[in-house]
């Protein structure tokens, strides 16, 4: 069984459900990523999401933008993001670790170079923004060579004829993206959600997350009645973003903690 | 190439174009899909745009020879397709008509529009105010303040101008802002995408809106010299003018085709925007094409004395025309558009763009060794009133 598969089995076994930070590689430092990487898991992280730096992040909102330039001017690579992943795993082989990114620094490492890296590495999904289904085949025949799963996402607009299509191709989780917009973006309206992840549901054989807007414990606590995992990308990156380097990992860590605590009070 | 038929329902030309989205704007490109599916083809659609664009902007613009600048090279004639005199001084409003026609059939009273040099964000702010409907530019800070005139046009034209600060200031940052708006605003905007690039159907739209050019210059051009012309020249940022003037000349395979790209400083000095020239192929705004980009697959920044031509990628179409070889593409510095700029004003009275005038030096370059039985038409997309102060500024003058 995948690590996503058996994390998802363990948390379902205890009725909890999967907590998901993001945050972007080289943000604030590329040393910075493994110690924020086990930070999270302290504070109750069941999965985490890497950011791959892209130039050109179009479906991400100014706080994911910024984080995105900050490493960029690291001058982290998509190579750099899998080494950062390689040395994770020689302290925790648990956890899976899902990269998250756009198409163009992906096809520029080359398709099978990259599936066979990131196994390596020991990466467990790839979520790539700007590859809706048809145009990600490629890269899904690639991944699923090497055991790696495909992991796609659903939106507010999507019809029910595609929703039914890409659940039917899912593998790991599927993403329902909560609001219209950027990352990060407005006000995130649960009870719309609920309706649209019980339809999901009904064609998914696979978890679903939500994320998009979650800014508190109080909204991921009731997205976590509804949904299988909850992912929180713009909050973490804002408060990596206002931390001093040296607090990063503390501040990381608390903050992961609150949104567990409101989580599991749920249930 | 008798049947050139392409894109494929996928919207690619060969390996490249395509739907490079995320997720959360399938829904919009699939409902435009449809909708310009049935309008391109509706009698009564193609009728207004039509009736628009004779009485609106003023076509069919006319062909002009330019007979001293040719006398001046010694070798073949060179005609000028005059996009200048259209309304709003380029050929951005042929698109931004259309597209703006399909958003009021489509229940959208808001259109938004990304810009560099300001040209496609005034045709746009134009006909929102023609139609009534509420306009969002969004452009590079860095244009902003390169093209302050058209800058003030679009807000007296009642267009609402956001200077976007993030990544080089420049187009492909306002492209990116502008995606980011109409994934939040989908139910009610239209996105009026300037040139050939982006997800499908873009590509295509705009090129069939721009090939009214080279469907006129078919009729044009026999009337006027008894043939069609020899080669055709035109610039290229995103290509939108080119393939307006290429796309009807692609089953006429005795037509030479030549884009020109911003050389900058020069290929070899790294500044320039000369994608097709320099760059390979990637994913960038929705499409696959030409691109230029590092090692590691992070868009560079660019540069060009044009800011319509600043911008990392290419139409797709483009990028399978070179591919194939039915068009070719060159790139010219600043400095010889420039002089092609100083030449034009002086021996013709005419003040090109400084885009269109990459096309020109170019024309300048192939006259003299062409004989004086050659004829180049060189699509001279925009007029430069917006560039004064750039030209001004490059002489040691300050307007």
């Amino acid at each position: 069984m995948s690590r996503i598969a058996s994390t998802f089995a363990r948390l379902s076994g205890s009725n909890r459900k999967a907590l998901i930070p993001f945050f972007t590689v080289g943000d604030p430092l590329l040393e910075s990523a493994v110690p924020t990487m086990q930070a999270l898991v302290s504070g109750g992280a069941d999965i985490l999401e890497l950011g791959i730096p892209f130039s050109d992040p179009m479906a991400d909102g100014p706080t994911i933008q910024r984080a995105s330039e900050r490493a960029l001017q690291n001058g982290v690579t998509l190579t750099d993001v899998l080494a950062v992943v390689a040395e994770f795993r020689q302290t925790d082989d648990v956890t899976p670790v899902v990269l998250m990114g756009y198409a163009n620094p992906i096809e520029r490492l080359g398709l099978d170079v990259f599936a066979a890296q990131a196994r390596t590495a020991g990466v467990d999904g790839v979520l790539v923004v700007d590859y809706p289904p048809l145009e990600g085949q490629l890269l899904k025949a690639a991944l699923t060579r090497v055991g790696i799963d495909t992991i796609l996402l659903l939106s507010p607009t999507t019809t029910e004829q595609r929703m039914r299509e890409i659940a039917q191709l899912a593998t790991g989780y599927l993403y329902y993206v909560s609001l219209r917009g950027v990352t990060g973006a407005g006000h995130l309206e649960v009870d719309a959600v609920a309706t649209q992840v019980g339809r999901i549901r009904s064609y998914a054989k696979v978890p679903v997350g939500v994320g998009f807007g979650i800014r508190d414990g109080a909204t991921a606590r009731r997205l976590s009645e509804i949904a299988d995992a909850v992912v929180v990308g713009s909050r973490l990156v804002e408060e990596i973003e206002a931390s001093a380097p040296t607090e990063v990992t503390r501040r990381a860590e608390a903050l992961m903690r609150q949104f567990r605590h409101a989580m599991d009070g749920a249930q | 190439m008798n049947v050139y038929d392409l894109p494929d329902q996928e919207g690619y030309f060969g390996p490249y174009g395509g739907t490079f989205v995320s997720e959360t704007l399938m829904a919009a490109i699939e409902e435009l899909k449809a909708q310009y599916e049935r309008y391109r083809q509706d009698p009564e659609f193609l009728a207004e745009l039509a009736h628009e664009l004779h009485h609106y902007v003023g076509r069919p613009s006319p062909i002009y020879y330019a007979k001293r600048l040719s006398e001046h090279l010694g070798g073949a004639k060179i005609y000028l397709k005059r996009e200048d005199l259209n309304h709003t001084g380029a050929h951005k409003v042929n698109n931004t008509i259309g597209q703006a026609m399909l958003a009021r059939r489509m229940g959208k009273p808001r259109v938004i529009a990304e810009t560099g040099a300001g040209q496609h964000g005034v045709a746009t702010a134009t006909v929102a105010a023609r139609y009534g409907m509420e306009c969002v530019v969004y452009m590079g800070a860095e244009d902003v303040r390169r093209q302050a005139q058209n800058v003030y046009r679009m807000k007296l034209l009642g267009a609402q101008v956001v200077p976007v600060e993030s990544g080089s200031k420049t187009l492909k940052d306002a492209l990116n802002e502008a995606m980011r708006d109409w994934v939040t605003h989908i139910d009610d905007t239209f996105y009026i995408i300037g040139t050939v690039a982006g997800p499908h159907p873009y590509p295509t739209m705009v090129r069939d809106f721009n090939a009214v050019v080279g469907r006129e210059c078919l009729t044009q051009m026999p009337e006027l010299v008894g043939r069609q012309p020899d080669v055709i020249l035109a610039c290229v940022g995103g290509g939108s003018n080119a393939m307006g003037i290429f796309y009807p000349y692609i089953p006429q395979e005795s037509v030479r085709l030549i884009g020109v790209e911003a050389g900058g400083d020069g290929l070899s000095s790294g500044r320039h925007a000369a994608s097709l020239s320099a760059g390979v192929p990637g994913v960038l705004h929705g499409n696959r094409t030409y691109l230029l980009q590092d090692a590691h697959g992070q868009i560079i920044e660019t540069h060009s004395i044009s800011a319509g031509l600043d911008y990392p990628g290419v139409g797709p179409e483009h990028a399978w025309l070179k591919d194939n070889g039915r068009a070719s593409y060159v790139a010219v510095t600043d400095e010889e558009a420039l002089q092609a700029f100083h030449t034009l004003c002086r021996l013709e009275g005419i003040l090109p763009a400084l885009e269109s005038s990459h096309a020109v030096a170019q024309a300048m370059k192939m006259a003299p060794a062409l004989g004086k039985d050659q004829i180049i038409l060189v699509n001279l997309s925009g007029r430069g009133d917006k560039d004064m102060a750039t030209v001004a500024e490059r002489s040691g003058l300050h307007l």
